[in-house]
């Protein structure tokens, strides 16, 4: 509770309530992450309930065109699946992965930039040349060729290895910017004279570097975090449109928007296009949330 | 300056060979070719004869150099599902991937470099913002997204533009085919280039913003003022030049990019590309072709990479300087 009231006290939510588009921002993407999590009690229809599809509600237009039906808001697709109730499942997968890859990334970045500018010398100089042999592919590709890779090496994967390995393929090449800004922080927090205090008295390494140093460097990666969350969605949605992302029974926003593009020509644009709305949606209100977020903690913009 | 240069393509060496490296791995875990060559039936020994005449039952590190050695020559044998040469496959589709890409950057660059100039000088105005607030857009908007948009618009609804394939392709020499020589070839064109180009457009129109304000603010440019040189003197002749230095290696680190992101674009428009080639083969696992995509991928990067770092050393003293004096 303390540590709540603290927070509401703070200049940082001051801050948030005098920016109405930060307040815009996290009112949007509040709303997606509540139908994301809560989709089987928001959501009007179960989508994978094969039981209450009929054929015949198949290809409805959106409810404010002609021959809409009020049932279903946003239309139905081939199968006759209420657009609306699909979009909120499938936003539910697509932000896992993206956090779930967000969160190895973050992990496997902070803790190479510690040890990369804790330690410094070789260990350094050899993390900082992977960093940047890394930093000249575009992620993207990086990402498909990972998860192609381990397509190849597990043709008839289970479904949990399936997400095991898009995870891993959004997640590696985004440790990079980690690293190069914890390892910076670092260099300047080695520094100081808390850690040479602590060294004086013994402490281990890896327990400075963990109680001590960490705590002080984590401030930009939180910034980092927010605008991956968003990369991380984009490319998880471009890897399932792709048809190389998400498993076909789980359906993602990308995946959505790849089977809605066959019925682009028969003039069923609203399958393909309201999924792609969504993840827009998604990804600027966390790109907004992320560069306010930036600015609010800058000091140099205080 | 030797020691940095033999230091950087020890890098690009060492990068290929990871990548080699990968492709290696993955033809080792495919499963054994033999049983594929020969059938269930073949006995132990007809096994152990093609084996050695492949080369099979020598050691893995022995194996792996003469992967190296066939992949330096652009062998990679068969595709698994279409039964032809890797390595005609992808010499077939190559040039429709680099025309595309060609193609793409150039219009990025001609509206790109005039629109961040427009930005730049006209900061403030309503005109700026507009560009500004587009250009985010740009970047933000999924590639795949502005595609599908674009089919919507230009070939669903207004049916003024084809939306998938390369349309009618003139063939020049043996290997080479375009599709810049004809009327269908051009239509064929609009849309994928454009899907490709929005991207770098934004990038390079707020580059140019951004690098322009700083050079605008500079002394020499306040100088050339007092001298009483004319605006359009000072913002093109001045100016724009200082500014071109950087996007112009921007760009050319970005052309990797563009044959990346060709492999959405690609998907999208079912462009015959070596992108949607990948993206086939990855579905079906035709490991060769995926080897040798990752291959050919990597090899353009590293060269690309390396072209702009000795450029950097050639074109700015101070980097010889520095380099010199940390001396190793």
């Amino acid at each position: 509770m303390d540590a709540l009231r603290r927070f509401f006290d703070s200049e940082l939510w001051a801050d948030f309530r005098a920016s109405p588009m930060a307040l815009a921002a996290a009112a949007i993407a509040g709303a997606c992450l509540f139908c994301a999590l809560f989709a089987g009690w928001v959501a009007p229809h179960d989508p994978f309930d094969l039981a209450t599809l009929e054929l015949g509600d198949a290809r409805l237009p959106p409810a404010w065109l002609e021959g809409g039906s009020a049932k279903y808001l946003l239309g139905t697709d081939d199968q006759g699946r209420d657009i609306l109730s699909a979009l909120m499942y499938g936003a539910r997968i697509s932000l896992a992965v993206g956090l779930a890859s967000v969160l190895l990334s973050m992990a496997l970045g902070v803790a190479l930039g510690l040890v990369s500018g804790f330690i410094g010398g070789r260990t350094d100089a050899l993390i900082m040349r992977v960093c940047d042999v890394m930093l000249s592919f575009p992620a993207i590709l990086v990402a498909l060729l990972i998860d192609g890779v381990g397509r190849a090496l597990f043709p008839d994967a289970h479904e949990t290895l399936a997400f095991g390995v898009l995870i891993l393929a959004i997640a590696l090449p985004g440790w990079v910017p980690y690293a190069r800004t914890v390892r910076g922080s670092t260099l300047v927090e080695r520094q100081k004279e808390y850690v040479q205090a602590a060294r004086v008295i013994g402490v281990a390494p890896s327990r400075i570097m963990r109680r001590h140093v960490l705590p002080n460097v984590m401030g930009p990666v939180l910034v980092l975090a927010t605008i991956q969350v968003a990369t991380a969605i984009i490319t998880e949605a471009t890897l399932s449109f792709l048809g190389v992302g998400v498993p076909p029974t789980s359906p993602s926003l990308g995946t959505l928007i790849r089977v809605g593009n066959d019925f682009l020509f028969s003039g069923e644009w609203w399958i393909t296009i309201f999924p792609g709305a969504m993840l827009v949606l998604i990804a600027l209100s966390v790109n907004l949330l992320g560069d306010w977020l930036r600015d609010a903690l800058n000091p140099r913009l205080r | 300056m030797l020691a940095f240069i033999l230091r950087r393509l020890a890098q690009a060496v060492a990068v290929m060979l990871t990548v080699a490296f990968i492709a290696f791995l993955l033809f080792q875990h495919v499963g054994d070719p033999i049983t594929n060559l020969l059938g269930q039936d073949a006995t132990s020994e007809q096994r152990a004869q093609l084996r050695a005449e492949l080369g099979l039952d020598a050691p893995a590190p022995v194996q792996f150099v003469h992967f190296v050695g066939n992949a330096l020559r652009g062998e990679f044998g068969l595709s698994l599902r279409q039964g032809r040469k890797v390595s005609t496959l992808i010499a077939e589709r190559l040039p429709a991937t680099l025309e595309l890409a060609l193609t793409a950057a150039l219009l990025a660059l001609a509206l790109g470099i005039p629109m961040g100039v427009l930005a730049a000088l006209k900061r403030g105005t309503a005109l700026s913002q507009l560009l500004m607030t587009v250009s985010l857009l740009g970047v933000s908007l999924p590639t795949f997204l502005i595609g599908i948009l674009l089919i919507l618009l230009f070939s669903v609804w207004l049916n003024w533009l084809p939306s998938f394939g390369r349309g009618e392709v003139v063939a020049l020499g043996s290997w080479w085919s375009t599709g810049w020589l004809s009327v269908d070839g051009w239509k064929h064109l609009v849309l994928p280039a454009v899907t490709l180009a929005v991207f770098q457009l934004a990038l390079i129109l707020r580059l140019v913003r951004a690098e322009m304000l700083e050079v605008l603010r500079s002394d020499y440019i306040r100088f050339a003022r007092a001298r009483g040189l004319s605006d359009r003197a000072v913002h093109f002749g001045h100016a724009l030049r200082n500014t071109l230095v950087p996007v112009i290696t921007i760009t050319g680190l970005q052309l990797g990019s563009l044959i990346a992101f060709a492999i959405i674009t690609e998907t999208v428009f079912q462009w015959p590309g070596m992108g949607l080639l990948f993206i086939q083969a990855v579905s079906f696992a035709d490991v060769p072709v995926m080897a040798a995509y990752l291959c050919l991928v990597a090899l353009i990067f590293v060269a690309i990479n390396l072209v702009v770092d000795l450029l950097y050393f050639a074109v700015d003293p101070r980097l010889r300087v520095e380099r010199g004096a940390a001396g190793t």
